[in-house]
């Protein structure tokens, strides 16, 4: 076997074309006769659609076709939701176009298809559209209250589902609890903001059709597109082309999509849509938005007896394809890496006048790491003790693995004193203390915090039998082929779809190890249906420790099925070959051999293969996991916050990681800098601001913050490495882990930096205007659903930077 | 409808076009330069970022007719001699991309940057580079392979893969 290729930094082949403009987004494919497509939008949150008429459209010169809702009725059907959380789930009818009502301020009520986009979005103007406004749903709790106007009106109610878990006896751990800590925490709407704005363009070729989508799931795609068009699944080909990130927001199936399959099969001819920015701010699916109110009971000692957890989640408008599980995603992270005798926790879904929330880096465990690595600092000032004792005393022990926690996952393997003791000497932790005791001391109007947070989080989705259990709407296996060309070079078919992450250089390294074979000459290929037939894609921090592990067991079906045309070849026994560096040989005759190579090229002629033997070397294997995998890490950030401003600039960020075995360095790190950045953006920068009338007011990205190069600190970064035992690989997912991290770990910094003041929370994004107000109030202010409280929306409430 | 004479990445072009038609949708729909992409509508994202006469500009913020005789440089039209310009090698080498949507803009925006200041700190690389956003690297392994192609870029043997 040749080692060397798996945990080194290798350089990624994508680059080559990427840093070329040699790419291959969907929008840069543009087949001759294609047509354009531009769609009006509803200004409104909530309104009746009275009347809709396109004829002026369509009479503009290049104008095509201009449809509404009526139009579509007969064949558009309705968007899928993948995950029926409870029997009793309401689930409304979600139509790609609106046909009769709106219910979020941007969905889709009429298109026009043209020669070019500007020609399609001109026409646009021309559409005379009539509404009749209906009240709009803006606020969770309100929206639960009696008497509360309705987002569906059929419905009865605004609330979807709730759902429940409970183990152990909270409310006897929550008696006569000798410390009881009850805060509420909001987790703000997150826009994702993949940089590569979605795009889908579909092919018609007579009854069939390739649809290419700026998507995470193709495979998932094609079946759902299926579904909902009653076009059978072997006339649609999906392709995912390069595709510019995604962060949970392409794992969807959007009424564009389906439109766009739709409107191809009526012209006859190629049908393109790319959102513009602002039109995608707030059509893309959104992330968080959730109200947490969170009871934890300790000792006087600082050792949890439970955590009790009652959240409301914002499903927005409709369910799309997972909105209701990503909450409960959450449902077993509450209690994070802690030990405790009873936890509780309840769910509801909430129906409001918004964009649809789903999946967003992290779904559901960003929400609750937030909770639980937030109350573990509060913990720690209640009872007097460092933030980093409070957590010692209550952790799983490393001798404690595998280890059953309270929300009944098991945790296969951990290390969480050496993540800790890494990261403490990394961040010179004693010295940053004393300094912030100097500064206190001195009443310096820019105080330093400490913040920490000790994650873990589950990810690598998912066993299907688990997956069953949550009545998720599929499995969590994945596949990988590996063919062996006659030359020897070997292609490699992979069931994800990465989107920036890196597969086909990582994917080559696995492979290049198992097969002996160069690294240059494995090919990855991916993406699409026609290519790849078999896959559950690409979310979830799942490619590798789902797909990864399923390409090595192909590898090893490739290496079985060779020894056997090696040892004929060489007419030894099977038993006595040994394979090393990509080629059989006798064992202890190390001059009769094979390589790979030329055992597959005897497979091909077929001239002389034993009985029995197909002609081939080609293999391929599903992974289907027994159970998640758990990275964790240590993070810990030191944030200077301005008393007198509120300005927050973060001094140091030291992050140290168990993501178990790495394939590639390189790319962990990347992973790791990139989940960090989202993570430090949701707790200083970033949220999606309604007004009281449900009109989206940050829809463009100077309103939206993501964050610069110079609104974010230098990182630094280590790892621990205790292997997964649940894979042969002995990985863990890395994709959502810095996300999930970051937040509580700044979050807890500014408040530990302001407790003097009586601070005990800021809410997020944690703007130098809700800083201040904090330490002028001298307490938490309650955030209230106030559509004046100062929100990131308008551009200028988070400028300036946090570096 | 006007007449546009460009230079775009060495080849030159003459074309009618709207008066309203942004430069990076002439690049793309007419050019077929589809190397260089759009992020957003509000000129906040840098993805669009070319050189025009060796100035970076977004060009979804510049008209098609503002070009008219001028010379666009675009991510196509840089490290044509085989090895890629330092630039482009120090993304790759650096790990600075995942998904790659940004980085053509990075990277004209990160030449540009360096015909300023040659050698600039990291703090200067990122105020300098604030006009462009990732979404996928956090930025830091950005910074470092500006660093790395301005040290290549300084060193005389190196002068003449430079544009």
């Amino acid at each position: 076997m040749t080692v060397g290729e798996v945990g080194a930094p290798r350089r990624r082949s994508e680059d080559a074309r990427l840093i070329t403009g040699r790419t291959r987004w969907t929008d840069n494919i543009t087949p001759a006769g294609t047509l354009h497509v531009a769609f009006l939008r509803s200004p409104y949150a909530h309104a009746r659609i009275t009347r809709v008429d396109t004829a002026q459209a369509r009479r503009r010169p290049g104008v095509v076709a201009a449809l509404s809702g009526s139009d579509l009725v007969d064949e558009q059907g309705v968007l899928p939701c993948a995950w029926v959380v409870t029997e009793d789930m309401k689930h409304p009818d979600h139509p790609p176009m609106a046909v009769r009502e709106v219910r979020y301020a941007g969905e889709p009520v009429a298109c026009v298809i043209a020669r070019d986009r500007y020609a399609a979005v001109d026409a646009l103007e021309d559409i005379d559209i009539d509404y009749e406004p209906l009240p709009a749903v803006v606020d969770m709790e309100a929206a639960l209250a009696e008497g509360a106007d309705l987002v569906h009106a059929d419905l009865g109610t605004n609330k979807s589902y709730t759902w429940v878990f409970e183990q152990g006896d909270v409310d006897a751990a929550l008696r006569d609890a000798p410390v009881l800590l009850e805060r509420r925490y909001v987790q703000q709407r997150l826009i994702p903001t993949a940089m590569e704005p979605r795009s889908v363009l579909c092919v018609p070729e007579g009854e069939e059709f390739t649809l290419y989508s700026a998507t995470q799931i193709p495979h998932i795609l094609r079946l759902m597109l299926a579904t909902v068009t009653a076009i059978p699944e072997h006339r649609i080909r999906v392709v995912a082309p390069d595709v510019g990130g995604g962060f949970g927001s392409k794992l969807q199936v959007y009424g564009e999509e389906v439109l766009a399959l739709l409107l191809a099969r009526r012209l006859g001819r190629p049908v393109k849509w790319t959102e513009s920015r602002s039109e995608g701010n707030m059509t893309v699916h959104h992330g968080r938005d959730q109200i947490q109110r969170l009871t934890l009971a300790a000792e006087r000692d600082g050792r949890i007896r439970g955590v009790k957890v009652d959240l409301l989640a914002d499903m927005g408008a409709y369910l799309m394809l997972v909105t209701p599980g990503i909450p409960l995603l959450g449902a077993f992270m509450f209690n994070g890496i802690y030990k405790m005798d009873a936890y509780s926790f309840t769910c509801s879904g909430v129906f409001t006048t918004k964009t649809p929330t789903d999946a967003y880096r992290g779904a559901g465990r960003p929400e609750a790491t937030f909770a639980i690595e937030r109350l573990m600092d509060e913990l720690a000032a209640e009872v007097g003790l460092d933030p980093i004792e409070v957590r010692r005393r209550n952790w799983i022990r490393h001798e404690e693995f595998p280890y059953e926690t309270i929300a009944g996952l098991t945790y296969d393997s951990g290390n969480y004193e050496a993540a800790t003791d890494r990261a403490l000497e990394l961040f010179e932790y004693d010295k940053l203390r004393a300094e912030q005791a100097e500064r206190r001391a001195r009443r310096d109007p820019v105080q330093l915090g400490i913040g920490v947070s000790t994650f873990t989080e589950m990810c690598g989705i998912a066993p299907s039998r688990v997956l069953g259990s949550l009545s998720y709407g599929a499995g969590g296996w994945e596949h990988a082929a590996v063919r062996v060309l006659p030359s020897g070079k070997v292609e490699v078919v992979t069931g994800t779809s990465p989107h920036g992450q890196g597969h086909a250089t990582a994917w080559a390294q696995i492979t290049a190890d198992r097969l002996g074979v160069p690294f240059e000459d494995v090919k990855v290929l991916h993406g699409d249906t026609a290519i790849s037939p078999k896959g559950m894609d690409t979310y979830g921090s799942r490619s590798l420790a789902v797909g990864g592990v399923a390409l090595y067991s192909a590898c090893d079906k490739v290496v079985d099925k060779a020894r056997r045309v090696a040892a004929h070849l060489l007419e030894a026994a099977e038993q006595d070959l040994e394979f090393s560096g990509g080629r059989f040989s006798v064992r202890g005759v190390r001059e009769e051999g094979r390589t790979l190579q030329e055992v597959a090229l005897a497979a091909f002629a077929a001239h002389d293969l034993p009985e029995g033997i197909e002609p081939s070397l080609d293999s391929d294997a599903t992974f289907d996991p027994e159970n998640f995998s758990f990275p964790h890490g240590t993070h810990l950030c030191a944030a200077e916050v301005d008393t007198e401003t509120g300005m927050v600039r973060l001094r140091k960020y030291v992050a140290v990681d168990d993501v178990g075995k790495v394939i590639n360095p390189l790319i962990v790190e990347g992973q790791v800098h990139g989940g960090l950045a989202q993570g430090i953006a949701q707790a200083l920068y970033e949220e999606a601001v309604y007004d009281a009338d449900g009109n989206l007011t940050t829809t463009t990205m100077a309103d939206y913050l993501v964050p610069s190069a110079a609104d974010l600190p230098h990182f630094d970064t280590d790892r621990t490495e205790t292997p997964a035992t649940s894979n042969p690989l002995g990985v863990k997912g890395v994709g959502e882990a810095g996300t999930i991290a970051s937040t509580p770990a700044v979050v807890n910094a500014i408040v530990d930096a302001l407790r003097p003041y009586g601070v005990d929370d800021v809410p997020m994004p944690c703007t130098p205007e809700r800083v201040w107000r904090a330490v002028r109030d001298g307490s938490v202010p309650e955030p209230e659903p106030d559509r004046d409280e100062p929100g990131a929306g308008g551009g200028l409430g988070s400028a300036g930077g946090a570096r | 409808m006007p007449r546009i004479r460009v230079e775009v990445d060495g080849a030159t072009y003459e074309d009618d076009v709207e008066p309203r038609l942004l430069l990076v949708h002439y690049l793309r729909d007419r050019l077929g330069k589809v190397g260089t992409p759009v992020g957003c509508d509000t000129s906040n994202c840098g993805s669009c970022t070319v050189l025009m006469d060796g100035m970076s500009v977004k060009s979804c913020s510049v008209l098609a007719v503002q070009a008219d005789g001028h010379d666009v440089t675009t991510v196509e039209g840089i490290g044509l001699d085989g090895s890629g310009h330092p630039m482009q090698r120090a993304f790759h080498e650096e790990h600075a991309l995942q998904c790659g949507y940004c980085t053509p803009g990075m990277i004209m925006a990160s030449i540009d940057l360096l015909r300023e200041n040659a050698d600039p700190s990291e703090e200067e690389i990122r105020d300098g580079l604030e006009g462009n956003l990732c979404r996928c690297t956090g930025y830091q392994n950005i910074v470092r392979a500006v660093r790395r192609a301005a040290a290549e870029m300084r060193a005389p043997a190196e002068r003449e893969a430079t544009p």
